[in-house]
């Protein structure tokens, strides 16, 4: 049986490994990291209730309750009751309802803020990193002064130069705070991507500069970017949270939203913190949510981690 | 003054003898791999032993396992390393500590990277002789100063401020040397300590490491892939393969009649100053990563052209023939050398 | 003349050195090249030889034109490659590629071997639809001996030797004329390395091809080269027909760097006499005037050394392919200049040179004792 051993063990390498690409090797490093899996389980149940919301809510956001607003009163506002698993809230609206349609509010927020900054990030920083000169140092510098500002601070200065606060300008602020990271990220791999021997090789073999830019510089040099998006995303949810909370986003009192809620339970601190340490527990599992889900693609794309 | 080793010294008791030393890692998610397996040999007091193989043949994980330099999340070493009579693997790791340095000391590859980049050369140094010798400041940079001087650094007093990057490759690898000189150990194990330097100053090192033994009286494990080196420089030449030890011979006879087949393939693949020129080649086929498994038979088999239906079936056991170790269940013959 | 395919003359290659925060200042010049004047002929190899930080690499590169030449020019085929740019040397670069030192960083990670293959093809309209594009890969694959499985697979599944080969099969999947090899085989495990020098060896034999090998190794470049020059500081020093250069070194700087290559032979290892060079190798952005190896030359002269850069000439009586750039070169060779320690001149030179060696060997048998 041994003689054939070379043979078997080759037969056997042929089938695991023939073709299997580094994103491939990723995808199942990551479907076996626990550290991953508890930060899809997170981000998925966030999801799923984000999306199923208007389904899963048992009543509108913005409807009070004559039952519950009758019970309200200073120093009061009434917790648990039949029909209403989590209470009230000040005005008298179904809490647990509000919480759930806030998923959506502020998955939509997060999500966009963190896209619209990464598409910009990406065109910045891949010009940069690909073609360097003065394109590169004038880029550059712009990214450097955004990023000597502390980023809440930008992000409440843009969001205040808004004629009017809305939704859009919390996202349009917490995206541009996240730009330059992303610039400043990806030109940096972008630069190493360019020395790197096998951008020189395909030079050498005669590719188009815009092939060798696109095919492989940029897929080369994204996935740091990739990872810090997902951590954008948690910080993207906590910055617009804080607009909301310091009165710069959208101010309609019956839009739910977790920071924007947040913001109105400090008011009701000592007679109800249940309606504070709600949406500040759901705001701090997304953000673990991203973050775990982010430090372990990190660890799936290194190569070093590579068998 | 020529890098080789000259006659042959004498040979008295053992001074660090390895016992069935095994190195396994444990990987996350994955099967174990044995790096070392089951390595034996014995340095005696101004011998030079060379251990030779290619990457992954475990030759420095063995170094590293003798000076207790694994980490030790994920890495099971077993066996005996002894010295003095004492198993330095059983030792704890103050012990251990106190040893390294004092009684073995390695070189490494690269001495850039084995070099603390922010702190001047001079303090490297005395820092070691303060510590292991209890020495004073002022002697000690005394000492560190006839250091540098003694592996042949020029102006030692004032290359004490020095830091490493201001040293070029040749003079950081010396400084390196003096620093593993430093307190004067008995074994000193070299780990490719000339593969990132170019051939001139290869050749002041070899000169260096084989003047430095002939004065000193210490020992030393020279750990490189390169056969020139081994044949100028080494008495006794073990050749690994696959974490095992293939072939062991003192080094006129291992080169004048290779043994091993591997021994012998590498002999004749590779490009030689002294080969008739123009002449072809003879590769040994495939790569490492067609190995074998010790424990289904001989390692080198998929690779060997003498391969026999046996060799995929039992493992070579070593045996004594003529004054050296060979695991071969066909070697060879004598006269084909 | 056809016979000539590459000639380059009088090549520099000059990095800037930078300084400053807001404005960079070009504080000095790196001369990783400095006036190198070579012609290869087609269908031979020539080896360049020389230790780190020479220039070797770079010459190679220029030639290449992956990195801009500062001066020169570098005739290809009857074309100055050097004056090409943008469309133009695109298209050019067809005829002459590239083989890397470290194969797995030369593939890019993300694209399977046939994918690879197939941009150089695609690059260049070679693509003759997709029947006779498989046949092309499958041909490639099998002509540096690799199995046809192979296309669908990524870098890092192959080892390194198998690297190496997928390297060589991009450099001649556009069908070039030239291989520029910058450290072939130095990155591979022995037991691989002659696996792929065999390979060069048959690739050359079957399709023609020219190689410009570079290396660190002598014994490598010994092997496979016709013609070997040796570089120095950014210059060659000695050129000459490999036979002749490894059988009758004639520069001081070729001598020295035989006798330290070890040997695999314990018995000439014994006999051997080295010529240990003091010191290191001055730094490329300030070389020492005159002949750039004087510093460090055992054989070197008061007179002209110091002041005057030799030029590469044929020496009277000699070879009329071997060339060498040095004023004593005669007077060395006929053994009326004897070679003599070298005072430090600079720091970083090495009190552990021998003094007066008795007999200083030259030629590799006389190097090897025998």
């Amino acid at each position: 049986m041994t003689t054939t051993w070379t043979q078997r063990r080759k037969a056997r390498i042929d089938d695991l490994a023939a073709g299997r690409s580094l994103g491939s090797e990723a995808w199942r490093r990551l479907r076996r990291d626990p550290v991953a899996i508890s930060g899809a389980v997170l981000v998925g149940l966030f999801v799923i209730v984000a999306v199923l919301a208007p389904m899963l809510a048992p009543h509108p956001a913005a409807q009070s309750f004559p039952e519950l607003q009758q019970d309200l009163r200073p120093g009061s506002i009434p917790g648990p009751r039949t029909g209403f698993p989590l209470g009230s809230d000040q005005l008298g609206r179904d809490f647990l309802s509000r919480m759930i349609l806030a998923a959506q509010q502020t998955l939509l927020v997060g999500v966009l803020a963190t896209l619209i900054g990464l598409a910009a990030g990406i065109v910045i920083g891949a010009v940069a990193g690909a073609f360097g000169g003065w394109a590169d140092t004038v880029l550059m510098r712009v990214t450097d002064v955004l990023l000597s500002v502390p980023s809440l601070l930008l992000a409440v200065s843009i969001a205040a130069l808004a004629a009017r606060p809305s939704q859009t300008t919390v996202i349009i602020a917490v995206s541009i705070v996240s730009v330059p990271i992303f610039a400043r990220l990806l030109r940096g791999s972008m630069l190493a991507q360019r020395e790197s021997d096998h951008v020189v090789a395909a030079t050498a073999l005669g590719v188009r500069r815009r092939a060798v830019v696109l095919r492989h510089m940029l897929p080369n040099a994204i996935g740091p970017v990739i990872v810090q998006a997902t951590l954008t995303l948690a910080t993207s949810i906590l910055d617009a949270a804080a607009l909301s909370f310091l009165g710069l986003g959208d101010a309609d009192p019956a839009r739910a939203e977790w920071g924007l809620m947040l913001a109105q339970a400090q008011a009701y601190l000592d007679v109800r913190p249940a309606l504070a340490v709600y949406p500040a527990v759901a705001i701090i599992a997304v953000a673990l949510g991203f973050t775990l889900l982010g430090e372990s693609l990190r660890e799936a794309l290194d190569p070093k981690g590579r068998r | 003054m020529s890098a080789a080793a000259g006659a042959e010294r004498g040979i008295g008791a053992p001074l660090l003898e390895v016992r069935d030393l095994r190195v396994t890692f444990a990987r996350r998610g994955g099967p174990d791999t044995v790096a070392v397996d089951g390595v034996d040999f014995a340095v005696a007091p101004g011998e030079i032993v060379g251990l030779v193989g290619e990457s992954g043949c475990g030759k420095s994980v063995t170094s590293l396992a003798i000076m207790r330099l694994l980490p030790e999340r994920g890495n099971r070493v077993a066996g005996e390393v002894r010295m003095d009579g004492i198993d330095l693997l059983g030792l704890s790791d103050a012990a251990m500590r106190e040893r390294r340095g004092r009684d073995l000391s390695m070189v490494f590859q690269d001495p850039l990277s084995s070099l603390n980049p922010v702190v001047p050369i001079g303090v490297q140094v005395t820092e070691v002789l303060r510590r292991h010798r209890g020495m004073r400041k002022e002697p000690a940079r005394r000492e560190a100063a006839e250091l540098l001087d003694r592996v042949g650094i020029p102006d030692p007093r004032r290359r004490l401020g020095s830091y490493p990057h201001q040293l070029s490759g040749g003079m950081r690898q010396r400084a390196l040397i003096a620093i593993a000189l430093a307190c004067r150990p008995r074994l000193l194990i070299a780990d490719e300590p000339t593969t990132a330097l170019d051939v001139t100053i290869q050749a002041q090192i070899l000169g260096l490491l084989a003047e430095l033994v002939a004065e000193t009286g210490a020992a030393l494990i020279m750990i490189t892939h390169d056969l020139g080196v081994v044949a100028g420089l080494c008495d006794t030449v073990n050749v690994l393969y696959g974490g095992r030890i293939v072939e062991r011979s003192q080094r006129h006879r291992l080169f004048a009649t290779p043994r091993h087949p591997y021994t012998h393939g590498l002999l004749s693949s590779i490009p030689r100053l002294d080969s008739a020129p123009g002449e072809e080649l003879v590769a040994i086929p495939g790569s490492v990563n067609d190995n074998l498994p010790w424990a289904h038979g001989c390692a080198f088999a998929p690779r060997c052209p003498r391969a026999m239906e046996a060799c995929e079936q039992r493992t070579p056991a070593p045996e004594e023939i003529g004054g050296r170790l060979l695991r071969c269940h066909n070697p060879v013959p004598a006269s084909a050398g | 003349m056809t016979d000539t395919l590459l000639e380059v003359s009088d090549l520099a290659v000059h990095f800037p050195i930078r300084r400053g925060v807001l404005v960079d200042r070009t504080v000095g010049h790196i001369r990783a090249v400095d006036g190198v004047s070579l012609m290869i002929r087609r269908g031979e190899t020539y080896g360049l030889v020389g230790e780190s930080g020479c220039g070797k690499s770079t010459l190679g590169r220029a030639i290449l034109r992956l990195v801009d030449p500062t001066g020169g020019a570098v005739r290809f085929d009857g074309t100055d490659v050097a004056g090409l740019s943008g469309e133009p040397l695109r298209r050019m670069r067809r005829r002459f590629q590239m083989v890397f030192q470290d194969p797995l960083s030369s593939l890019d990670p993300r694209q399977s071997v046939g994918s690879l293959l197939m941009e150089g093809i695609r690059a260049h309209g070679l693509s003759k639809g997709a029947e006779a594009d498989a046949a092309r890969l499958h041909e490639l694959v099998d002509a540096v001996g690799l199995p046809i499985g192979a296309l669908r697979r990524y870098p890092h599944e192959f080892s390194g030797g198998q690297r190496q080969r997928i390297g060589i099969a991009r450099a001649l999947c556009v069908e070039p004329d030239l291989i520029v090899a910058d450290e072939p085989v130095s990155a591979l495990d022995v037991s691989v390395q002659a696996q792929v020098l065999n390979l060069l060896g048959r690739l050359q034999d079957r399709l023609g091809l020219t190689y410009l090998v570079i290396a660190h190794d002598l014994a490598v470049v010994r092997h496979v080269s016709d013609r070997v020059g040796v570089m120095y500081l950014g210059g060659i020093v000695e050129e000459a027909p490999s036979p002749a250069l490894y059988g009758d070194p004639l520069h001081p700087y070729t001598r020295a760097l035989l006798s330290a290559v070890p040997v695999p032979d314990p018995v000439l290892e014994d006999r051997r006499e080295r010529i240990l060079l003091t010191g290191d190798l001055p730094s490329p952005a300030s070389p020492p005037s005159g002949c750039r190896f004087h510093t460090r030359c055992p054989w070197r002269r008061p007179d002209r050394c110091a002041d005057e850069r030799p030029q590469l000439r044929v020496i009277p009586g000699g070879d009329p392919g071997h060339r060498v750039a040095c004023h004593h070169a005669e007077a060395i060779r006929d053994g009326r200049l004897r070679p003599h320690r070298v005072e430090p001149v600079i720091a970083g030179d090495d009190p552990l040179a021998p003094g007066l060696p008795p007999e200083l060997p030259g030629s590799v048998t006389e190097v090897l004792g025998r």
